[in-house]
This record gives structure tokens, C-alpha cells and sequence, in this order.
């Protein structure tokens, strides 16, 4: 009989390489998430229940993408060239896809209740609605399965580190996750929307008597939330290719959110360093207690913890205090 | 940045306590059925108490064409699980009603509760058996202490936080059911226990086919939690509950010791969720892991927001409703999920006080002050008045 649960050392020492590899890697898939988590929390100061299934949005609309252009099951049969520009189209699709349901989520979930000034309590229960209709919209038109996995490409190791081999997949996710972060911080310390995002993260009232156009903040950092939601959909669909169904978005979607949490929620660096963490800290712990499914409930008592020791996470949590 | 309330005006607790005024003070305006209550003499409300409660005890029996949910449903079960989602909506209520704590792993107790009845009355669990009566006492003190020990821990941290973690509460409740060997997983356990007695002919009297004395056992222990409740609403506990949702930070300043009040609300809203998930699991016969998804606690949440936050009948009303729609029109019972989802938006927007909000219940002699607050109403121009000719 196989023990449901083991501490199981050993193997957490042989495989510590490559499920370091493997962990940053998800990590850089829930990094790209906590963004949009982060940058909405840091603007409105809640949590956007349904960036989960902005997220999955994205991820369908990559799977139809890819599948009509002739992706399949199995690894195409195309030049590298090739296959970058089909990835790049779909990319492009899942990121619209995805930012143009952040955009009905922010329209019909939060801007009529923002308007009567609804309590807190209230934005959270319509947001929760609101993802719950999603889920259930892509349910009834899509059924219970995942959609068929999709190959992009034939995923070789590049690099071989001591026994430990390195596949392209995850330096990909990995860079883009960190270059994506790099951008995205950029943007708010250096842009005149990003100034504007975080005049309203520091004081909503002010930042409208100085002339920030705060509805038009909001609107966008939903939408840049949703675009990057777009990217991490595509890494997404090529780590977990059987991943894509209605339910999808959910686990994931508090993972990311606890990475957020971890790193220091409304913190662009803190999203990535929350996130590379999480993903390493799940991956020990699932190979450490011997079971997958040991890292959602590793995950979860992590956000438990931080959020007793330090709430304000690892980085501070403070997007209007960003300096540019 | 603000952290206390992002949208609130500065004078919003003076308009609050205006409204309050009001409300109690106009009596005709929309409020016909509560103010016509509100009116009736304490014998006058008990009598028609009385006939709602015979009434309730009497919904299995008679089969009303249209309202029931046959033929593709078996009413008297469907009776049983409607009352089943009104104990569940109490229960909630309690927490996110009355203390204004969003839980959104509310399943979790529920599980927990339905386990605890598998474990000690099935025969497929290696544990010590006990008649399944017991069980509901003890589904509720377990669930107890899951939700201190989840509380303690949790209760601290702001609104939205809270609603996340319990969120991953409820998953990991799942999940353990499913990886832990001991709760046998997708197996599950079976014959779990009923209350005693036999029918002339033989058969249990709580049979899991028969859903009336399942039915009659959930609204008995309503009518006891309803009692129970309203004397805790109108107590201390009640009023630092109301204290604590109106406005934590003042409540804090006002000596309320908002941390204890909280777990109070998180403790006895999973036990009733526990013990319904005990009667559940005796009704039903069988508990495995299948049952317990986030979806459920959605489903709950709905029931009390739609019955109205806050308000304890409403959550009867909210939580009957969510069980009956989708046994009773059972075309739609396959997207019930989009619907109620549509449904908490359409209420957060446009009635996010649900179809029964709660009355301004604030004060522990209700009645008496409501009575003199009309009487000042009635002569308002009086005491001026006499100030002025005394000058």
C-alpha cells in the first residue's frame, strides 16, 4: 500500500534540480497571473475574483487559435521560423480574448457598483458572480472536458547542468516571465498612464483633483491585467497542454493570487518574486509529501501563513509608493 | 491611500443613522408587510408563527399542481433538500449577514460535518459507531472547532483576504478527502446511519427514498436554531455582530472586542453548516469527495444573499429557493450555475439588500423604541415649540 503521505527526503534531494527547474517555471506562469491581481488590487483596492477566468478566457482563445491554424496533438511539422509566428498570432488573440473579458468584467461587475459607492462586501460578491458566469458560459458551450492538447513544439533540452536537463520550454517561460515583469515595471515608473496608476493607487481623490482620469485608470489597468493574463495563457497552454477547461482558471487563479500576497500585493517585483517562489515552494513540497495534488494544499498554507506573519508580503505592498 | 472603506463619504454614519430614523419612522412607504408585523400585538405574532410553522410541517404532504416539483422530481425529497439549503443559508447568514465576514469556503463545514456522520455510523469506517442522532451534536462540535481553528488564524485579516482563504479552505477540506486513505476518496462510505424507528411494514422510517421525516428532522432543528439565534441577535453577541459589520473600525474603538465577536460568528455558523451536512449525509446515505466543490459554497452564498443579508427568514426563503428552481424547472436545472452567478451580479447591482434586507434591527428593545421614535414622529413640531413659548 503506497502512503498518502511521506517525508520523503531522499527524493526531494534527487529530483531537487530539475524540480527547481520545473518549479520556476510555473512560477513564472503565476508571476505573469499576480500581475493582474496586483496592479487591480493596487489601484482599487480589491481582489479581482474573476482574473481567473480572464486568464482561461485566454487560454481557450490560444487553444482555437493554434488548432485552427493546424496545431494538433502532435509536435508540427514546421520550420522554427514557422512556428514562432504562428505562437505570435496566438498570443496576440489570447491576449485581445483575454483583455476584452477584463474589460466586461470591469464594465458590468464593478463600474455601476464603483458609481453608488457600494461597500466592499458588495464588489466582491458581484465579482465572484461575475466569474462564476464565465466559468459556466464556457461550460455550457464547451461541455466538462479539456479541449484536445495542443503541441507547439518539440520541447528539447538545451541545456544539460549536471545531470539536471534544461528544456526549452522553461528557459522560454522563464525569460518572458522576467522580461514581461521588466516592461510592465517600467511602464508604471516611467509612462505618463503608469504615473497616472500610481497617483490613483496612492489617493484616488487627489489623483482626480490633479486631473488623473481615474475611470480611465481603472479601465486600464483591468486591461493590462488582462493582456498579461494573455501571455501567461500561452505558457500556460504549453506546460499543462490538457489543461484548458472551464474550471482551469480557478486553482490557478489562487495560486497566482497567493503568489501576489506573497511577494507584496500591489508590488510589480513582488508579483514575480512571489510567483518564481510559490512555484519552487509547491514543487518541493508536492515531491517532498509524494503526491501532486499536495501542492495546491502546500500553496494554500503558505497564503495562510504569510498572510499571519506578514501581510504585506515579502517586498511591501504599496503600488502608489513606487518610485520613478 | 484609504483602507478603511475607498468609497465612503465623511458623513456617511450620520446619514446612515438618518436613514435608520427614517425607516422606522415612515411607516407606509414600501414597508407594508414588515410595518404591518411590526404592528401586531407579540399574541397576534405568535398565532401566525403557529400557522407558518404547521403550515411548513404540512408543505411534503400536499402535492399543490404547478408549485411542485413533479414529476421529475420526488417532492417530498425535494422538500428535504429545500430545507436542508435553508439550514445551510442560517448558518451563513450568521457569518456573512450578521457579522458581514465573507466565506466563501463554507462547503468545507459542510464536508467536514457530512464526514463526521460517515465515520462513526457507516459500516465501511473502522471507527467506534454511534446511533446517528448523536452524530448531529457531534457533526456540530467537530465543525466547531474546525472553524476556530481555521478562525483563529484568518479572522484577523481584512475582508477580501478572508474570502480568499476560506475560498482555499474549502478546496483543502476537498483535496484531503480525496488524498487522505481513511476518507476513502471517490469510494466513499455508505449505509450511513438514520434515526431510529420502523414502518408497519417493516421499512426504516428514515428511509434515504422517503425525503418527509428527513424533512420534518431538518425543520425541527431550524425551529430550534431560529429560536436559539433570535435570542443571540438580541443579546450582546448580536449587537457587537451588528457593530462589527456596520463598521469594524469604530466598533474596535467602541470596546467591542471585534476579533472574539468574529470567531463567535465563524464557530456557530460551522456548526450549523456541519449539522447540515450531517443530515445531508443521513438523508442522502452516502458522502464521498465528489460533493463538496466550490460551486456549493457559491450556491450558498447565493441563497443568503438573495434572501437578504442579514436577515434570517430571508435565508430560509433564499436558501428554499436556490434548492427548488432547479428541481422545479428542470429545463434550466443544467445551467443553474450560470443563472445564480447572473443572479449575484443583477443583485449586487441593482438590490444588494437580496429580496428580504434586513431591518434596521439595531437595538436590543426593539419594539419599545421603535414606539416612542413614533411618537416623537407623530408630534414633531411640539417640543420646539414649547421651547420658544417658555422664552
Amino acid at each position: 500500500m503506497n502512503q498518502w503521505i511521506t517525508f520523503d527526503w531522499e527524493a526531494l534531494g534527487a529530483n531537487f534540480w530539475s524540480a527547481t527547474v520545473d518549479g520556476l517555471t510555473f512560477g513564472g506562469i503565476y508571476a505573469l497571473v499576480a500581475l493582474g491581481y496586483t496592479l487591480v488590487y493596487g489601484v482599487l483596492n480589491l481582489i479581482n475574483f474573476a482574473h481567473s477566468e480572464v486568464f482561461i478566457v485566454g487560454a481557450y482563445a490560444i487553444v482555437f487559435t493554434l488548432t485552427s491554424l493546424g496545431f494538433g496533438p502532435s509536435v508540427p511539422n514546421l520550420a522554427w521560423y514557422a512556428i514562432a509566428a504562428n505562437l505570435l498570432l496566438a498570443v496576440i488573440f489570447g491576449m485581445l480574448a483575454a483583455a476584452i473579458t477584463a474589460f466586461i468584467v470591469e464594465r458590468v461587475a464593478y463600474k455601476p457598483l464603483r458609481a453608488k459607492g457600494a461597500p466592499r462586501l458588495v464588489f466582491l460578491i458581484s465579482a465572484i458572480g461575475m466569474s462564476f458566469v464565465i466559468q459556466y458560459l464556457i461550460f455550457v458551450w464547451r461541455g466538462p472536458n479539456p479541449e484536445p492538447s495542443v503541441i507547439m513544439f518539440k520541447n528539447e533540452a538545451i541545456f544539460d547542468i549536471g545531470g539536471t536537463l534544461i528544456y526549452f520550454d522553461s528557459i522560454l517561460i522563464v525569460t518572458a516571465a522576467i522580461l514581461m515583469m521588466v516592461v510592465v515595471d517600467q511602464f508604471i515608473r516611467r509612462t505618463k498612464l503608469g504615473r497616472g496608476i500610481r497617483a490613483v493607487a496612492q489617493d484616488p481623490d487627489t489623483a482626480t483633483l490633479m486631473g488623473v482620469n481615474r475611470e480611465r485608470i481603472i479601465i486600464s489597468t483591468f486591461v493590462i491585467g488582462g493582456l498579461l493574463a494573455g501571455v501567461a495563457a500561452l505558457f500556460y497552454v504549453m506546460k499543462v497542454p490538457s489543461g484548458v477547461l472551464y474550471m482551469g482558471g480557478f486553482l490557478l487563479g489562487i495560486k497566482a493570487f497567493t503568489a501576489a500576497v506573497l511577494g507584496g500585493i500591489g508590488n510589480v517585483r513582488g508579483a514575480l518574486l512571489g510567483g518564481l517562489l510559490l512555484g519552487l515552494i509547491g514543487n518541493y513540497g508536492q515531491i517532498l509529501l509524494g503526491s501532486a495534488q499536495w501542492t495546491d494544499v502546500v500553496c494554500f498554507v503558505v497564503l495562510i501563513i504569510v498572510l499571519m506573519v506578514r501581510p504585506e508580503g515579502i517586498l511591501g505592498s504599496n503600488l502608489g509608493k513606487v518610485r520613478a | 491611500m484609504s483602507t478603511g472603506t475607498p468609497m465612503g463619504g465623511a458623513s456617511e454614519s450620520q446619514a446612515r443613522a438618518d436613514e435608520l430614523v427614517d425607516e422606522i419612522t415612515k411607516p407606509s412607504r414600501l414597508r407594508g408587510l414588515s410595518d404591518w408585523w411590526n404592528h401586531l400585538p407579540r399574541v397576534g405574532q405568535w398565532g401566525f408563527l403557529l400557522i407558518a410553522v404547521a403550515a411548513a410541517f404540512a408543505l411534503p404532504l400536499v402535492n399543490i399542481p404547478l408549485v411542485t416539483t413533479e414529476p421529475g422530481n420526488n417532492w417530498p425529497l425535494a422538500c428535504a433538500e429545500m430545507a436542508r439549503y435553508a439550514l445551510v443559508a442560517i448558518g451563513l447568514n450568521v457569518v456573512v449577514g450578521q457579522a458581514g465576514l465573507l466565506d466563501l469556503g463554507y462547503v468545507g463545514f459542510f464536508a467536514v460535518g457530512a464526514y463526521v456522520a460517515a465515520l462513526w455510523t457507516s459500516p465501511d469506517s473502522t471507527m467506534v459507531h454511534i446511533p446517528y442522532l448523536l452524530t448531529l451534536p457531534l457533526a456540530a462540535m467537530v465543525t466547531v472547532v474546525f472553524g476556530v481553528l481555521l478562525g483563529i488564524p484568518t479572522l484577523r485579516l481584512r475582508g477580501d483576504y478572508l474570502a480568499i482563504v476560506t475560498l482555499g479552505f474549502g478546496e483543502i477540506i476537498r483535496l484531503l478527502a480525496t488524498i487522505i486513505p481513511a476518507l476513502k476518496g471517490q469510494v466513499g462510505f455508505q449505509q450511513i446511519g438514520r434515526p431510529p424507528g420502523e414502518n408497519a411494514d417493516g421499512n426504516p422510517v428514515f428511509a434515504n427514498s422517503e425525503g418527509a421525516p428527513w424533512y420534518w428532522l431538518t425543520i425541527t432543528v431550524i425551529i430550534v436554531v431560529m429560536i436559539a439565534l433570535g435570542n443571540l441577535e438580541r443579546s450582546r453577541v448580536g449587537r457587537n455582530w451588528i457593530a462589527l459589520r456596520e463598521d469594524e473600525d469604530a466598533a474596535e474603538i467602541m470596546g467591542v472586542p471585534t476579533f472574539r465577536y468574529k470567531l463567535w460568528a465563524f464557530g456557530i455558523g460551522a456548526a450549523l453548516g456541519g449539522s447540515a451536512g450531517a443530515i445531508a449525509a443521513g438523508q442522502i446515505g452516502f458522502v464521498n469527495n465528489q460533493r463538496f466543490d466550490v460551486q456549493m459554497s457559491i450556491m450558498f452564498l447565493v441563497a443568503v444573499v438573495l434572501g437578504g443579508q442579514g436577515n434570517k427568514f430571508g435565508a430560509i426563503i433564499g436558501g428554499a429557493l436556490v434548492a427548488y428552481i432547479p428541481l422545479r424547472f428542470t429545463a434550466i436545472a443544467e445551467y443553474k450555475y450560470l443563472i445564480f452567478g447572473a443572479v449575484l451580479v443583477v443583485l449586487m447591482i441593482f438590490r444588494p439588500q437580496g429580496l428580504f434586507g434586513k431591518r434596521p434591527h439595531l437595538l436590543t428593545f426593539e419594539r419599545r423604541a421603535h414606539k416612542r421614535i413614533a411618537n416623537l414622529a407623530d408630534a414633531p413640531t411640539s417640543a420646539p415649540a414649547a421651547k420658544e413659548a417658555g422664552q
